[in-house]
Protein backbone atom coordinates (compact mmCIF):
# COMPACT_ATOMS: atom_id res chain seq x y z
CA UNK A 1 0.00 0.00 0.00
CA UNK A 2 1.86 3.41 -1.03
CA UNK A 3 0.62 6.86 0.82
CA UNK A 4 -1.48 7.75 -2.20
CA UNK A 5 -3.88 4.71 -2.08
CA UNK A 6 -6.90 4.97 0.16
CA UNK A 7 -7.19 2.72 2.85
CA UNK A 8 -10.63 1.72 1.70
CA UNK A 9 -12.12 2.06 -2.03
CA UNK A 10 -15.38 1.29 -2.47
CA UNK A 11 -17.85 1.92 -5.67
CA UNK A 12 -20.78 0.45 -6.93
CA UNK A 13 -21.30 -2.61 -4.19
CA UNK A 14 -24.19 -4.46 -4.00
CA UNK A 15 -25.38 -7.27 -1.65
CA UNK A 16 -28.89 -9.26 -1.74
CA UNK A 17 -30.21 -12.29 -0.22
CA UNK A 18 -32.27 -13.38 -2.44
CA UNK A 19 -34.36 -10.90 -4.12
CA UNK A 20 -33.90 -8.82 -0.78
CA UNK A 21 -31.64 -6.19 -1.58
CA UNK A 22 -29.59 -5.12 1.36
CA UNK A 23 -26.57 -2.75 -0.19
CA UNK A 24 -28.22 -1.35 -3.37
CA UNK A 25 -24.67 1.21 -4.77
CA UNK A 26 -22.19 2.16 -1.87
CA UNK A 27 -19.86 4.05 -2.85
CA UNK A 28 -17.32 5.01 -0.22
CA UNK A 29 -13.69 6.10 0.23
CA UNK A 30 -11.26 6.43 3.57
CA UNK A 31 -8.26 8.14 2.83
CA UNK A 32 -5.28 7.35 5.56
CA UNK A 33 -4.91 8.01 8.25
CA UNK A 34 -8.60 9.13 8.60
CA UNK A 35 -11.95 8.35 10.76
CA UNK A 36 -15.25 7.39 8.50
CA UNK A 37 -18.07 6.58 10.40
CA UNK A 38 -21.52 4.92 8.82
CA UNK A 39 -24.58 6.53 10.57
CA UNK A 40 -27.50 4.52 10.21
CA UNK A 41 -30.61 2.79 12.40
CA UNK A 42 -30.76 -0.94 12.38
CA UNK A 43 -31.05 -2.76 9.43
CA UNK A 44 -29.58 -0.10 7.27
CA UNK A 45 -27.04 -2.54 6.45
CA UNK A 46 -23.92 -1.16 8.38
CA UNK A 47 -22.59 -5.26 9.14
CA UNK A 48 -23.10 -6.18 5.96
CA UNK A 49 -20.57 -3.32 4.90
CA UNK A 50 -18.02 -4.00 7.86
CA UNK A 51 -18.31 -7.96 6.72
CA UNK A 52 -17.55 -7.70 2.96
CA UNK A 53 -14.82 -5.06 4.09
CA UNK A 54 -13.40 -7.76 6.28
CA UNK A 55 -13.67 -10.57 3.55
CA UNK A 56 -15.92 -12.38 6.04
CA UNK A 57 -18.97 -12.05 3.23
CA UNK A 58 -19.68 -12.04 -0.59
CA UNK A 59 -20.10 -8.99 -1.94
CA UNK A 60 -22.59 -9.01 -4.74
CA UNK A 61 -21.41 -6.45 -7.32
CA UNK A 62 -18.67 -3.58 -7.25
CA UNK A 63 -15.52 -3.12 -6.63
CA UNK A 64 -13.86 -3.38 -3.16
CA UNK A 65 -10.40 -2.42 -1.74
CA UNK A 66 -8.98 -2.61 1.45
CA UNK A 67 -5.36 -1.27 2.11
CA UNK A 68 -4.63 -2.31 -1.44
CA UNK A 69 -6.18 -5.80 -1.69
CA UNK A 70 -9.08 -7.01 -3.57
CA UNK A 71 -11.36 -8.65 -0.87
CA UNK A 72 -12.20 -11.24 -3.78
CA UNK A 73 -9.26 -12.21 -4.80
CA UNK A 74 -6.96 -11.41 -2.10
CA UNK A 75 -8.79 -12.31 1.26
CA UNK A 76 -6.05 -13.03 3.17
CA UNK A 77 -3.80 -9.89 2.33
CA UNK A 78 -6.81 -8.07 3.53
CA UNK A 79 -6.56 -9.93 7.82
CA UNK A 80 -3.51 -9.47 7.21
CA UNK A 81 -3.92 -5.77 7.44
CA UNK A 82 -6.84 -5.24 9.29
CA UNK A 83 -8.27 -5.71 12.83
CA UNK A 84 -12.07 -6.03 13.48
CA UNK A 85 -14.47 -6.14 16.55
CA UNK A 86 -17.82 -6.65 15.65
CA UNK A 87 -20.99 -5.64 16.62
CA UNK A 88 -21.27 -9.05 18.97
CA UNK A 89 -18.68 -9.72 21.30
CA UNK A 90 -15.69 -12.04 20.04
CA UNK A 91 -14.14 -13.10 22.94
CA UNK A 92 -13.47 -16.15 24.58
CA UNK A 93 -15.25 -16.13 27.75
CA UNK A 94 -14.08 -19.82 29.46
CA UNK A 95 -10.17 -17.77 29.40
CA UNK A 96 -8.99 -15.05 31.35
CA UNK A 97 -8.30 -11.59 30.08
CA UNK A 98 -4.54 -12.04 30.13
CA UNK A 99 -5.14 -15.60 28.42
CA UNK A 100 -7.65 -14.31 26.03
CA UNK A 101 -4.76 -11.46 24.79
CA UNK A 102 -1.86 -13.57 25.00
CA UNK A 103 -4.02 -15.71 22.29
CA UNK A 104 -4.16 -12.94 19.98
CA UNK A 105 -0.83 -12.09 20.45
CA UNK A 106 0.29 -15.71 19.90
CA UNK A 107 -2.00 -15.69 16.79
CA UNK A 108 -0.08 -12.70 15.13
CA UNK A 109 2.80 -14.48 15.42
CA UNK A 110 4.70 -12.60 18.09
CA UNK A 111 7.66 -13.62 19.55
CA UNK A 112 7.30 -14.73 23.25
CA UNK A 113 9.40 -11.72 24.43
CA UNK A 114 7.03 -9.55 22.64
CA UNK A 115 3.99 -10.97 23.26
CA UNK A 116 4.23 -11.05 26.93
CA UNK A 117 5.19 -7.74 26.83
CA UNK A 118 2.62 -6.40 24.81
CA UNK A 119 -0.27 -8.18 26.90
CA UNK A 120 0.96 -6.43 29.40
CA UNK A 121 0.75 -2.99 27.87
CA UNK A 122 -2.81 -3.57 26.63
CA UNK A 123 -4.01 -4.91 30.65
CA UNK A 124 -2.74 -1.79 31.36
CA UNK A 125 -4.08 0.73 29.07
CA UNK A 126 -7.73 -0.68 28.65
CA UNK A 127 -7.57 -0.88 32.88
CA UNK A 128 -8.08 -4.44 33.12
CA UNK A 129 -5.25 -5.38 34.93
CA UNK A 130 -7.26 -6.22 38.21
CA UNK A 131 -9.51 -8.02 36.67
CA UNK A 132 -6.99 -9.40 34.13
CA UNK A 133 -6.66 -13.62 35.99
CA UNK A 134 -10.31 -13.72 36.25
CA UNK A 135 -12.66 -15.00 33.50
CA UNK A 136 -13.89 -12.98 30.88
CA UNK A 137 -17.21 -14.21 31.44
CA UNK A 138 -17.32 -12.58 35.03
CA UNK A 139 -16.74 -9.50 33.14
CA UNK A 140 -18.90 -6.48 33.27
CA UNK A 141 -20.56 -4.86 29.40
CA UNK A 142 -17.73 -2.31 29.35
CA UNK A 143 -15.02 -4.27 30.41
CA UNK A 144 -15.94 -6.82 27.68
CA UNK A 145 -15.79 -4.35 24.87
CA UNK A 146 -12.76 -3.11 26.29
CA UNK A 147 -11.02 -6.65 26.44
CA UNK A 148 -12.69 -6.90 23.08
CA UNK A 149 -10.68 -3.93 21.31
CA UNK A 150 -7.77 -4.81 23.19
CA UNK A 151 -7.55 -8.11 21.68
CA UNK A 152 -7.88 -6.35 18.38
CA UNK A 153 -5.64 -3.78 18.56
CA UNK A 154 -2.60 -6.18 20.28
CA UNK A 155 -1.77 -6.55 17.12
CA UNK A 156 -0.99 -3.22 15.60
CA UNK A 157 -3.37 -3.23 12.74
CA UNK A 158 -3.19 0.00 10.85
CA UNK A 159 -6.66 -0.17 9.88
CA UNK A 160 -9.41 -1.08 11.74
CA UNK A 161 -13.31 -1.56 11.35
CA UNK A 162 -15.55 -1.01 14.59
CA UNK A 163 -18.88 -2.41 14.39
CA UNK A 164 -21.42 -0.34 16.64
CA UNK A 165 -18.59 0.19 19.45
CA UNK A 166 -20.57 1.71 22.14
CA UNK A 167 -24.08 0.05 21.57
CA UNK A 168 -25.17 -0.82 25.15
CA UNK A 169 -22.52 0.86 26.92
CA UNK A 170 -22.98 3.77 29.47
CA UNK A 171 -22.22 7.07 29.04
CA UNK A 172 -18.77 6.21 30.70
CA UNK A 173 -17.57 3.72 29.22
CA UNK A 174 -18.50 4.96 26.00
CA UNK A 175 -16.04 8.04 26.63
CA UNK A 176 -13.42 5.46 27.54
CA UNK A 177 -13.95 3.87 24.46
CA UNK A 178 -13.83 7.65 22.49
CA UNK A 179 -10.51 7.98 24.27
CA UNK A 180 -9.11 4.92 22.86
CA UNK A 181 -10.30 5.41 19.21
CA UNK A 182 -8.67 8.89 19.29
CA UNK A 183 -5.73 7.52 20.24
CA UNK A 184 -5.24 5.46 17.90
CA UNK A 185 -6.11 7.88 15.32
CA UNK A 186 -3.34 9.78 16.80
CA UNK A 187 -0.96 6.72 15.63
CA UNK A 188 -2.25 6.95 12.34
CA UNK A 189 -4.53 4.23 12.20
CA UNK A 190 -7.26 4.46 9.28
CA UNK A 191 -10.45 3.73 11.22
CA UNK A 192 -14.23 2.98 9.63
CA UNK A 193 -17.11 2.82 12.70
CA UNK A 194 -20.40 2.50 12.55
CA UNK A 195 -22.63 3.81 14.69
CA UNK A 196 -26.72 4.67 15.23
CA UNK A 197 -25.42 7.92 17.44
CA UNK A 198 -24.68 11.23 15.16
CA UNK A 199 -22.85 12.10 18.51
CA UNK A 200 -20.60 9.39 18.16
CA UNK A 201 -19.84 9.98 14.49
CA UNK A 202 -19.41 13.67 14.95
CA UNK A 203 -17.07 13.12 18.32
CA UNK A 204 -14.60 10.70 16.16
CA UNK A 205 -15.14 10.85 12.53
CA UNK A 206 -13.61 12.84 9.88
CA UNK A 207 -16.60 11.80 7.60
CA UNK A 208 -19.79 10.52 8.23
CA UNK A 209 -21.95 8.56 5.70
CA UNK A 210 -25.31 8.10 6.24
CA UNK A 211 -26.98 4.91 5.18
CA UNK A 212 -30.58 4.17 5.14
CA UNK A 213 -31.96 0.87 3.62
CA UNK A 214 -28.42 -0.12 1.85
CA UNK A 215 -27.99 3.20 0.52
CA UNK A 216 -25.74 6.20 1.17
CA UNK A 217 -28.03 9.10 1.34
CA UNK A 218 -25.82 11.37 2.63
CA UNK A 219 -22.15 12.20 3.23
CA UNK A 220 -19.64 15.18 4.35
CA UNK A 221 -18.19 16.15 7.65
CA UNK A 222 -20.39 16.42 10.26
CA UNK A 223 -20.67 20.12 10.21
CA UNK A 224 -22.11 19.77 6.97
CA UNK A 225 -24.46 17.22 7.93
CA UNK A 226 -25.72 19.19 10.77
CA UNK A 227 -26.21 22.52 8.68
CA UNK A 228 -28.37 20.11 6.97
CA UNK A 229 -30.28 19.42 10.27
CA UNK A 230 -30.29 22.67 11.88
CA UNK A 231 -32.36 23.09 14.75
CA UNK A 232 -33.26 19.48 16.11
CA UNK A 233 -36.54 18.47 17.29
CA UNK A 234 -39.02 19.47 20.10
CA UNK A 235 -40.86 16.85 22.20
CA UNK A 236 -44.18 17.36 23.24
CA UNK A 237 -45.51 14.85 25.31
CA UNK A 238 -49.88 14.99 25.74
CA UNK A 239 -51.78 13.85 28.82
CA UNK A 240 -54.42 12.29 26.17
CA UNK A 241 -55.03 11.01 22.61
CA UNK A 242 -57.02 13.93 21.60
CA UNK A 243 -54.81 16.28 22.44
CA UNK A 244 -52.15 14.50 20.58
CA UNK A 245 -54.24 14.34 17.44
CA UNK A 246 -55.03 18.03 17.52
CA UNK A 247 -51.32 18.84 17.73
CA UNK A 248 -50.51 16.42 15.46
CA UNK A 249 -52.93 18.13 12.41
CA UNK A 250 -51.55 21.31 13.37
CA UNK A 251 -47.78 20.37 12.45
CA UNK A 252 -47.82 17.91 9.84
CA UNK A 253 -44.51 18.02 9.40
CA UNK A 254 -44.39 16.22 12.81
CA UNK A 255 -43.88 12.31 13.44
CA UNK A 256 -46.62 11.22 16.29
CA UNK A 257 -45.89 8.27 18.55
CA UNK A 258 -49.77 6.78 19.68
CA UNK A 259 -48.31 4.70 22.58
CA UNK A 260 -45.87 7.48 24.32
CA UNK A 261 -48.57 10.18 23.23
CA UNK A 262 -45.58 12.38 22.17
CA UNK A 263 -45.58 14.48 19.25
CA UNK A 264 -42.05 15.11 18.05
CA UNK A 265 -41.99 18.36 15.99
CA UNK A 266 -38.67 18.91 14.04
CA UNK A 267 -37.21 22.45 14.69
CA UNK A 268 -34.89 24.77 12.56
CA UNK A 269 -33.05 26.05 15.65
CA UNK A 270 -34.69 29.55 15.95
CA UNK A 271 -36.95 31.04 19.33
CA UNK A 272 -39.75 31.90 16.78
CA UNK A 273 -39.91 28.21 15.32
CA UNK A 274 -40.02 27.55 18.96
CA UNK A 275 -42.88 30.12 19.68
CA UNK A 276 -44.35 28.56 17.02
CA UNK A 277 -44.68 25.16 18.95
CA UNK A 278 -45.65 26.52 21.98
CA UNK A 279 -48.50 28.87 20.94
CA UNK A 280 -50.49 25.89 19.73
CA UNK A 281 -50.14 23.65 22.82
CA UNK A 282 -52.50 24.20 25.67
CA UNK A 283 -50.59 23.82 29.48
CA UNK A 284 -53.37 21.39 30.73
CA UNK A 285 -52.70 18.97 28.04
CA UNK A 286 -49.20 18.66 27.94
CA UNK A 287 -47.48 17.01 30.33
CA UNK A 288 -43.75 17.49 29.62
CA UNK A 289 -41.62 19.25 26.51
CA UNK A 290 -37.79 18.89 26.07
CA UNK A 291 -36.07 20.41 22.99
CA UNK A 292 -33.92 18.34 21.98
CA UNK A 293 -30.44 18.62 19.86
CA UNK A 294 -30.28 16.40 16.35
CA UNK A 295 -29.99 13.10 16.71
CA UNK A 296 -30.51 10.25 13.93
CA UNK A 297 -33.94 10.96 13.28
CA UNK A 298 -33.39 14.25 12.76
CA UNK A 299 -30.74 13.51 10.55
CA UNK A 300 -33.38 10.86 8.51
CA UNK A 301 -35.99 12.77 8.76
CA UNK A 302 -34.40 15.92 6.87
CA UNK A 303 -32.33 13.42 4.82
CA UNK A 304 -34.89 11.22 3.67
CA UNK A 305 -38.09 12.62 4.67
CA UNK A 306 -39.29 9.47 6.62
CA UNK A 307 -38.49 8.46 10.37
CA UNK A 308 -35.93 5.68 10.86
CA UNK A 309 -37.70 2.43 10.48
CA UNK A 310 -36.81 0.87 13.62
CA UNK A 311 -36.45 2.38 16.47
CA UNK A 312 -32.19 2.99 17.43
CA UNK A 313 -32.96 0.40 19.95
CA UNK A 314 -29.97 -0.48 22.25
CA UNK A 315 -28.27 -3.44 21.16
CA UNK A 316 -26.39 -4.95 24.05
CA UNK A 317 -23.76 -7.37 23.30
CA UNK A 318 -23.64 -10.15 24.74
CA UNK B 1 1.61 -16.61 5.58
CA UNK B 2 -1.16 -19.31 6.20
CA UNK B 3 0.24 -22.51 5.32
CA UNK B 4 4.21 -21.72 7.18
CA UNK B 5 2.10 -20.59 10.65
CA UNK B 6 -0.27 -24.10 10.54
CA UNK B 7 1.88 -25.77 13.01
CA UNK B 8 2.76 -22.61 15.34
CA UNK B 9 -1.57 -21.95 14.78
CA UNK B 10 -2.25 -25.58 15.83
CA UNK B 11 -0.22 -25.36 18.60
CA UNK B 12 -1.71 -22.23 19.91
CA UNK B 13 -5.51 -23.42 19.22
CA UNK B 14 -4.40 -26.51 21.00
CA UNK B 15 -3.42 -24.52 24.29
CA UNK B 16 -7.16 -22.74 24.15
CA UNK B 17 -8.57 -26.33 23.93
CA UNK B 18 -7.06 -27.80 26.61
CA UNK B 19 -7.94 -24.78 28.68
CA UNK B 20 -11.44 -25.11 27.75
CA UNK B 21 -11.46 -28.98 29.16
CA UNK B 22 -9.66 -27.96 32.37
CA UNK B 23 -12.05 -25.43 33.03
CA UNK B 24 -15.03 -27.20 31.98
CA UNK B 25 -14.36 -30.36 34.16
CA UNK B 26 -17.76 -31.77 34.48
CA UNK B 27 -18.16 -32.59 30.85
CA UNK B 28 -14.97 -34.70 31.04
CA UNK B 29 -15.80 -36.60 34.18
CA UNK B 30 -19.04 -37.49 32.21
CA UNK B 31 -17.93 -38.91 29.61
CA UNK B 32 -15.43 -40.90 31.31
CA UNK B 33 -18.11 -42.12 34.12
CA UNK B 34 -19.91 -43.70 31.50
CA UNK B 35 -17.55 -46.27 30.34
CA UNK B 36 -16.88 -46.96 33.61
CA UNK B 37 -20.85 -47.19 34.50
CA UNK B 38 -20.59 -49.79 31.79
CA UNK B 39 -18.06 -51.91 33.18
CA UNK B 40 -19.08 -52.27 36.38
CA UNK B 41 -22.83 -53.65 35.08
CA UNK B 42 -21.40 -55.65 32.26
CA UNK B 43 -18.87 -57.26 34.91
CA UNK B 44 -21.15 -57.53 38.34
CA UNK B 45 -24.30 -57.67 36.74
CA UNK B 46 -24.46 -59.55 33.55
CA UNK B 47 -20.41 -61.35 34.00
CA UNK B 48 -21.23 -64.41 35.96
CA UNK B 49 -23.47 -65.60 33.03
CA UNK B 50 -22.11 -64.30 30.10
CA UNK B 51 -18.70 -65.46 31.35
CA UNK B 52 -19.88 -68.57 31.36
CA UNK B 53 -20.73 -68.72 27.57
CA UNK B 54 -17.51 -67.38 26.60
CA UNK B 55 -15.47 -70.19 24.25
CA UNK B 56 -12.67 -71.89 24.39
CA UNK B 57 -12.43 -71.76 28.55
CA UNK B 58 -13.10 -75.61 29.64
CA UNK B 59 -16.76 -75.10 31.01
CA UNK B 60 -16.61 -71.54 30.05
CA UNK B 61 -15.11 -69.09 31.67
CA UNK B 62 -16.07 -66.88 34.90
CA UNK B 63 -16.33 -63.12 35.95
CA UNK B 64 -13.09 -62.71 35.50
CA UNK B 65 -12.99 -63.86 31.82
CA UNK B 66 -14.99 -61.98 31.24
CA UNK B 67 -13.69 -58.48 32.46
CA UNK B 68 -10.60 -59.56 30.45
CA UNK B 69 -13.05 -60.40 27.16
CA UNK B 70 -14.75 -56.66 27.49
CA UNK B 71 -12.04 -54.32 28.68
CA UNK B 72 -10.82 -53.69 25.09
CA UNK B 73 -14.67 -52.99 24.30
CA UNK B 74 -14.76 -50.45 26.69
CA UNK B 75 -11.63 -48.95 26.54
CA UNK B 76 -12.86 -48.61 22.70
CA UNK B 77 -16.37 -47.09 24.23
CA UNK B 78 -14.04 -44.78 26.18
CA UNK B 79 -12.92 -43.03 23.14
CA UNK B 80 -16.13 -42.85 21.41
CA UNK B 81 -17.07 -41.22 24.22
CA UNK B 82 -14.63 -38.97 24.39
CA UNK B 83 -15.51 -38.27 20.96
CA UNK B 84 -18.88 -37.67 21.03
CA UNK B 85 -18.30 -34.66 23.99
CA UNK B 86 -15.70 -33.11 20.96
CA UNK B 87 -18.70 -33.03 18.97
CA UNK B 88 -20.82 -30.95 21.67
CA UNK B 89 -17.69 -28.81 22.69
CA UNK B 90 -17.14 -27.92 18.95
CA UNK B 91 -20.83 -27.18 18.17
CA UNK B 92 -20.84 -24.65 21.78
CA UNK B 93 -17.50 -23.47 20.51
CA UNK B 94 -18.97 -22.35 16.70
CA UNK B 95 -21.72 -20.39 18.73
CA UNK B 96 -19.47 -18.27 20.12
CA UNK B 97 -18.27 -15.04 18.72
CA UNK B 98 -14.74 -15.36 19.37
CA UNK B 99 -15.25 -17.77 15.94
CA UNK B 100 -15.79 -15.05 14.40
CA UNK B 101 -12.86 -13.17 15.30
CA UNK B 102 -10.98 -16.14 14.04
CA UNK B 103 -12.41 -15.96 11.12
CA UNK B 104 -11.42 -12.35 10.09
CA UNK B 105 -7.32 -13.11 10.94
CA UNK B 106 -5.04 -13.67 8.91
CA UNK B 107 -4.29 -17.66 10.55
CA UNK B 108 -4.29 -21.14 9.19
CA UNK B 109 -8.21 -21.26 9.59
CA UNK B 110 -7.85 -24.93 10.37
CA UNK B 111 -6.01 -24.91 13.18
CA UNK B 112 -9.61 -24.12 15.22
CA UNK B 113 -10.63 -27.49 14.23
CA UNK B 114 -6.88 -28.85 14.61
CA UNK B 115 -6.99 -27.70 17.88
CA UNK B 116 -10.01 -29.02 18.84
CA UNK B 117 -9.13 -32.49 17.39
CA UNK B 118 -5.40 -32.98 19.23
CA UNK B 119 -7.10 -31.65 22.39
CA UNK B 120 -9.68 -34.58 22.41
CA UNK B 121 -6.82 -36.85 21.61
CA UNK B 122 -4.95 -35.73 24.92
CA UNK B 123 -8.74 -35.97 26.94
CA UNK B 124 -8.63 -39.54 24.80
CA UNK B 125 -5.41 -40.23 26.53
CA UNK B 126 -6.60 -39.23 30.10
CA UNK B 127 -9.76 -40.85 30.08
CA UNK B 128 -7.77 -44.10 29.19
CA UNK B 129 -5.81 -44.25 31.20
CA UNK B 130 -8.40 -43.91 34.44
CA UNK B 131 -10.59 -46.22 32.81
CA UNK B 132 -7.94 -48.97 32.51
CA UNK B 133 -6.51 -47.96 35.67
CA UNK B 134 -10.30 -49.32 37.15
CA UNK B 135 -10.39 -52.25 34.92
CA UNK B 136 -6.68 -53.61 36.52
CA UNK B 137 -8.34 -52.49 40.00
CA UNK B 138 -11.62 -54.65 39.44
CA UNK B 139 -9.01 -57.57 38.52
CA UNK B 140 -7.87 -57.36 34.90
CA UNK B 141 -4.77 -59.04 34.34
CA UNK B 142 -2.80 -59.75 31.18
CA UNK B 143 0.19 -60.99 29.70
CA UNK B 144 0.66 -58.57 27.22
CA UNK B 145 4.56 -57.36 27.27
CA UNK B 146 5.35 -53.51 26.27
CA UNK B 147 5.65 -53.79 23.05
CA UNK B 148 1.54 -54.99 23.03
CA UNK B 149 0.82 -51.94 25.53
CA UNK B 150 2.74 -49.57 23.23
CA UNK B 151 0.31 -51.10 20.16
CA UNK B 152 -2.28 -50.72 22.08
CA UNK B 153 -1.80 -47.33 23.46
CA UNK B 154 -0.73 -46.78 19.23
CA UNK B 155 -3.68 -48.21 18.63
CA UNK B 156 -6.27 -45.86 20.41
CA UNK B 157 -4.30 -42.78 19.46
CA UNK B 158 -5.65 -43.84 15.82
CA UNK B 159 -8.82 -44.38 16.63
CA UNK B 160 -9.21 -41.40 18.63
CA UNK B 161 -7.44 -39.28 16.09
CA UNK B 162 -10.14 -40.85 12.98
CA UNK B 163 -13.75 -40.79 15.87
CA UNK B 164 -12.64 -37.03 16.75
CA UNK B 165 -12.51 -35.69 13.03
CA UNK B 166 -15.62 -37.45 12.32
CA UNK B 167 -17.49 -35.57 15.61
CA UNK B 168 -15.66 -32.14 14.94
CA UNK B 169 -17.53 -32.59 11.62
CA UNK B 170 -20.99 -33.35 13.31
CA UNK B 171 -20.32 -30.60 15.65
CA UNK B 172 -19.86 -28.05 12.96
CA UNK B 173 -22.87 -29.88 11.09
CA UNK B 174 -25.17 -29.43 14.12
CA UNK B 175 -27.57 -26.57 14.01
CA UNK B 176 -27.71 -26.64 17.81
CA UNK B 177 -25.69 -28.31 20.88
CA UNK B 178 -28.70 -30.27 21.22
CA UNK B 179 -28.50 -31.67 17.60
CA UNK B 180 -24.78 -31.88 17.94
CA UNK B 181 -24.46 -33.99 21.39
CA UNK B 182 -27.44 -36.39 19.58
CA UNK B 183 -25.58 -37.06 15.95
CA UNK B 184 -22.75 -38.88 17.35
CA UNK B 185 -25.23 -41.52 19.34
CA UNK B 186 -24.86 -43.85 17.17
CA UNK B 187 -20.32 -44.31 18.30
CA UNK B 188 -21.65 -45.59 21.13
CA UNK B 189 -24.29 -48.05 20.56
CA UNK B 190 -22.45 -49.73 17.75
CA UNK B 191 -19.75 -51.18 19.72
CA UNK B 192 -23.19 -53.08 21.42
CA UNK B 193 -23.39 -54.96 18.14
CA UNK B 194 -19.35 -55.90 17.81
CA UNK B 195 -17.36 -58.40 18.94
CA UNK B 196 -17.19 -56.08 22.64
CA UNK B 197 -19.39 -57.76 24.92
CA UNK B 198 -20.48 -61.13 23.64
CA UNK B 199 -18.06 -63.23 20.32
CA UNK B 200 -20.43 -62.12 17.14
CA UNK B 201 -20.66 -66.19 16.78
CA UNK B 202 -23.60 -66.29 19.42
CA UNK B 203 -25.56 -63.36 17.30
CA UNK B 204 -28.29 -64.64 14.77
CA UNK B 205 -26.73 -64.66 11.20
CA UNK B 206 -27.90 -61.50 9.99
CA UNK B 207 -26.95 -59.44 12.74
CA UNK B 208 -23.49 -61.41 12.92
CA UNK B 209 -23.18 -60.11 9.51
CA UNK B 210 -23.47 -56.56 10.22
CA UNK B 211 -21.40 -57.18 13.46
CA UNK B 212 -18.27 -58.82 11.87
CA UNK B 213 -18.49 -56.03 8.97
CA UNK B 214 -18.42 -53.01 10.85
CA UNK B 215 -15.44 -50.82 11.90
CA UNK B 216 -15.36 -51.91 15.16
CA UNK B 217 -15.37 -55.04 15.45
CA UNK B 218 -11.68 -55.22 13.87
CA UNK B 219 -10.71 -52.15 15.93
CA UNK B 220 -11.48 -54.05 19.26
CA UNK B 221 -10.21 -57.68 17.63
CA UNK B 222 -7.10 -56.02 17.67
CA UNK B 223 -7.18 -53.76 20.29
CA UNK B 224 -8.40 -57.53 22.49
CA UNK B 225 -5.32 -59.23 20.95
CA UNK B 226 -2.81 -56.51 21.77
CA UNK B 227 -3.46 -56.05 25.70
CA UNK B 228 -3.91 -59.87 26.28
CA UNK B 229 -0.72 -60.81 24.69
CA UNK B 230 -1.84 -62.60 21.61
CA UNK B 231 -0.79 -62.77 18.20
CA UNK B 232 -2.37 -59.88 15.98
CA UNK B 233 -3.83 -60.60 12.65
CA UNK B 234 -5.01 -59.35 9.44
CA UNK B 235 -7.79 -57.44 11.64
CA UNK B 236 -5.07 -54.95 12.51
CA UNK B 237 -4.98 -54.13 8.60
CA UNK B 238 -8.05 -53.57 8.40
CA UNK B 239 -8.67 -51.63 11.54
CA UNK B 240 -5.71 -48.98 10.50
CA UNK B 241 -7.26 -49.12 7.01
CA UNK B 242 -11.10 -47.70 8.78
CA UNK B 243 -9.40 -45.59 10.77
CA UNK B 244 -7.38 -43.78 8.05
CA UNK B 245 -10.50 -43.44 5.71
CA UNK B 246 -12.87 -42.36 8.96
CA UNK B 247 -10.56 -39.44 9.51
CA UNK B 248 -9.76 -38.66 5.91
CA UNK B 249 -13.50 -38.28 5.47
CA UNK B 250 -13.99 -36.56 8.46
CA UNK B 251 -11.15 -33.71 7.83
CA UNK B 252 -12.18 -33.11 4.70
CA UNK B 253 -16.12 -33.13 5.42
CA UNK B 254 -15.28 -30.54 8.89
CA UNK B 255 -12.99 -28.58 6.58
CA UNK B 256 -15.36 -28.24 3.69
CA UNK B 257 -17.89 -27.05 6.51
CA UNK B 258 -15.58 -25.15 8.88
CA UNK B 259 -14.16 -22.92 5.44
CA UNK B 260 -17.33 -21.95 3.97
CA UNK B 261 -18.37 -18.60 4.02
CA UNK B 262 -20.92 -18.12 7.18
CA UNK B 263 -24.36 -17.47 6.57
CA UNK B 264 -24.28 -14.29 9.31
N1 LIG C 1 -28.02 -13.72 6.23
C1 LIG C 1 -28.99 -12.87 5.91
N2 LIG C 1 -30.06 -13.28 5.20
C2 LIG C 1 -31.04 -12.42 4.87
N3 LIG C 1 -31.07 -11.13 5.21
C3 LIG C 1 -30.04 -10.65 5.93
C4 LIG C 1 -28.96 -11.49 6.32
N4 LIG C 1 -28.08 -10.75 7.03
C5 LIG C 1 -28.59 -9.51 7.07
N5 LIG C 1 -29.78 -9.44 6.43
C6 LIG C 1 -30.62 -8.24 6.25
O1 LIG C 1 -29.81 -7.21 5.76
C7 LIG C 1 -30.24 -5.97 6.26
C8 LIG C 1 -29.04 -5.22 6.79
O2 LIG C 1 -28.55 -5.89 7.93
P1 LIG C 1 -27.29 -5.37 8.74
O3 LIG C 1 -26.16 -5.16 7.81
O4 LIG C 1 -27.07 -6.31 9.86
O5 LIG C 1 -27.80 -3.98 9.28
P2 LIG C 1 -27.22 -3.08 10.47
O6 LIG C 1 -25.89 -3.62 10.87
O7 LIG C 1 -27.14 -1.71 9.90
O8 LIG C 1 -28.21 -3.15 11.58
C9 LIG C 1 -31.30 -6.25 7.27
O9 LIG C 1 -32.55 -6.00 6.67
C10 LIG C 1 -31.15 -7.72 7.56
O10 LIG C 1 -32.38 -8.29 7.85
MG1 LIG D 1 -25.28 -4.27 12.69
Amino acid sequence: MTATNPAIEVSGLTKSYGDHTVLDGVDLTVPEGTVYALLGPNGAGKTTVVNILSALLTPGDGEIRVAGFDVRREPAGVRAAIGVTGQFSAIDELLTGRENLRLMADLAHLDRVTATAAVTVMLERFDLVDAADRRAQTYSGGMKRRLDLAMTLIARPRLIFLDEPTAGLDPRSRRDLWAIVREQVADGVTVLLTTQYLEEADQLADRIGVLDSGRLVAEGTAAELKRRVPGGHVSVQFTDAAGLAAAAAAHPEATTDAEALTLRVPGDGSIAGLRRVLDGLDDDGVAGLTVESPDLDDVFLALTGHATEAPAAEEIPA
Amino acid sequence: MSTTYTVRDSATMLRRNLLHIRRYPSLSIMLVAQPIVFLLVFVYVFGGTLGAGLPGQEGGGDRGDYLVFITPGILIMTVASVALGTAISTATDMTTGIIARFRTMDIARVSVLTGHVLGAVIRTGFAVVIVTAFAFLLGFRSDAGPLGWLGAIGLLILIAFSLTWLTVGMGLAADSVETASNTPLFLVILPFISSAFVPTDAMPAGLRQFAEHQPFTPMIDTLRALVTGAATDSDLWLAIGWCALIALLGYLWSRRLFLRVPAR
